[in-house]
């Protein structure tokens, strides 16, 4: 029971993370809880489907479907966190003067929003198909599915009680420096999600490794460990990278803070 | 006819071939009960080998190596395939994630 309870614990915390970036990111915007609830609930739709149709899904594009859907669901991912800080990068300011002014949540059009409710639709489409299959097998394998399938559960409310809590834990840091900070975590969980994207699209055969291993820090910090788990879905921390996740991390970290220092707008004094 | 269908046989039997010898290795690793068979697979070092990942259980399974970087999601009774390599000579650990206590196997580069 503890084993499947870790099992769907360690599928939904990639996605529990994201949400609670993705609801740090939407603090203060009018009918976020709507946008973000929504595409949780959408996501998990999606991810009965995509497990659904895993064998034919498994089977395209020469066997490599899987490798490609999982490769363009985390890019398009990064696309959208990119734009959102982008776009943040360009109305930040004035929408927490307005924030300030008004003294309650602001409404900020559709584009910011749904640019994050897409983010959270892909996290919870990707970690939940494959979190149904494995409760899946454990319903068809029958006979002691009822302490798994309560460790499932047990699982699943465990990853959805600790994005509860690192969204708390965000809400503690000034308000000041709020944005700022989660425009940071936004930034590195593009270029992570980006390294991760690299990894399928090499498994499908379509880049090159570069280099197998750029270094190996397993001995210091274990990618499955913990922290190293932590680690690795918010910042993209790999023990072991291929030189093509290094180069899809550098780029994406660069295209993205390239973006935001062109939109910034040039009227604001400069921080000195 | 006979005689067409025997040409048809043979032609098809010899670039059947020359596909495989021209393409890479090709191991054929089952999955049954939850278990790897084989649990040891030998593949050559420097080449590209196909593994195909053939789950005979009606549950799911997630082929898993943190050693090869290879992570895929095979469906019962469907075969998956998963390429590996050029791989340096060594042991390579994979694991299948839905049934850790019992899905264990080894990779063998030589």
């Amino acid at each position: 029971m503890l084993g499947a309870a870790l099992i769907v614990f360690r599928e939904v915390l990639e996605a529990v993370l994201i949400v609670a970036i993705v609801m740090g990111a939407s603090r203060g915007v009018a009918g976020r809880g709507r946008w973000v609830g929504g595409s949780i609930i959408a996501g998990g739709l999606g991810a009965c489907l995509v497990a659904a149709f895993a064998s034919a899904i498994s089977s395209a594009m020469d066997g490599r479907g899987q490798e490609l859907l999982n490769a363009g669901v985390l890019l398009l991912a990064v696309v959208m966190l990119g734009w959102h800080n982008t776009w943040m990068s360009a109305h930040g300011r004035e929408l927490a003067a307005r924030m300030r002014q008004v003294g309650h949540d602001v409404s900020v059009g559709l584009k910011p929003l749904s640019a994050l409710a897409l983010v959270t639709f892909f996290a919870v489409l990707r970690e939940g198909s494959e979190t149904v299959l494995f409760m899946y097998g454990l319903i068809a394998s029958g006979a002691a599915g009822t302490g798994l399938l309560a460790g499932s559960f047990l699982g699943l409310s465990g990853g959805v009680a600790l994005g509860g809590l690192i969204y708390r834990g965000l809400l503690v840091i000034p308000v000041s420096r709020f944005m700022s900070v989660v425009s940071w975590m936004v930034l590195v969980l593009a270029a992570g999600l980006a390294a991760n994207a690299a990894d399928y699209l090499n498994q499908a055969g379509l880049v090159p490794s570069l280099m197998p291993q750029v270094w190996d820090s397993s001995d210091i910090l274990r990618q499955d460990g913990v922290i190293g788990t932590l680690l690795h879905i918010l910042i993209g921390y790999t023990d072991r990278p291929m030189g093509i996740q290094v180069a899809f991390y550098v780029t994406t970290l660069a295209t993205i803070l390239l973006l935001m220092r062109i939109s910034r707008p040039t009227t604001d004094p400069k921080p000195s | 006819m006979r005689k067409a269908f025997l040409i048809t046989a043979a032609v098809l039997a010899l670039t059947s071939g020359q596909a495989l010898a021209a393409n890479d290795a090709v191991r054929v690793i089952v999955i049954k009960n939850h278990h790897f068979e084989p649990t040891d697979v030998k593949i050559p070092a420097d080449q590209r080998v196909k593994l195909l990942i053939d789950n005979q259980d009606p549950t799911p399974e997630e082929f898993e190596s943190r050693d090869l970087r290879r992570e895929k999601i095979v469906p019962g009774n469907t075969k998956a395939t998963v390429w590996i390599g050029p791989l340096k000579t060594g042991e390579y650990h994979f694991s299948g994630e839905y049934n850790e206590d019992t899905a264990q196997g080894t990779l063998i580069v030589e």
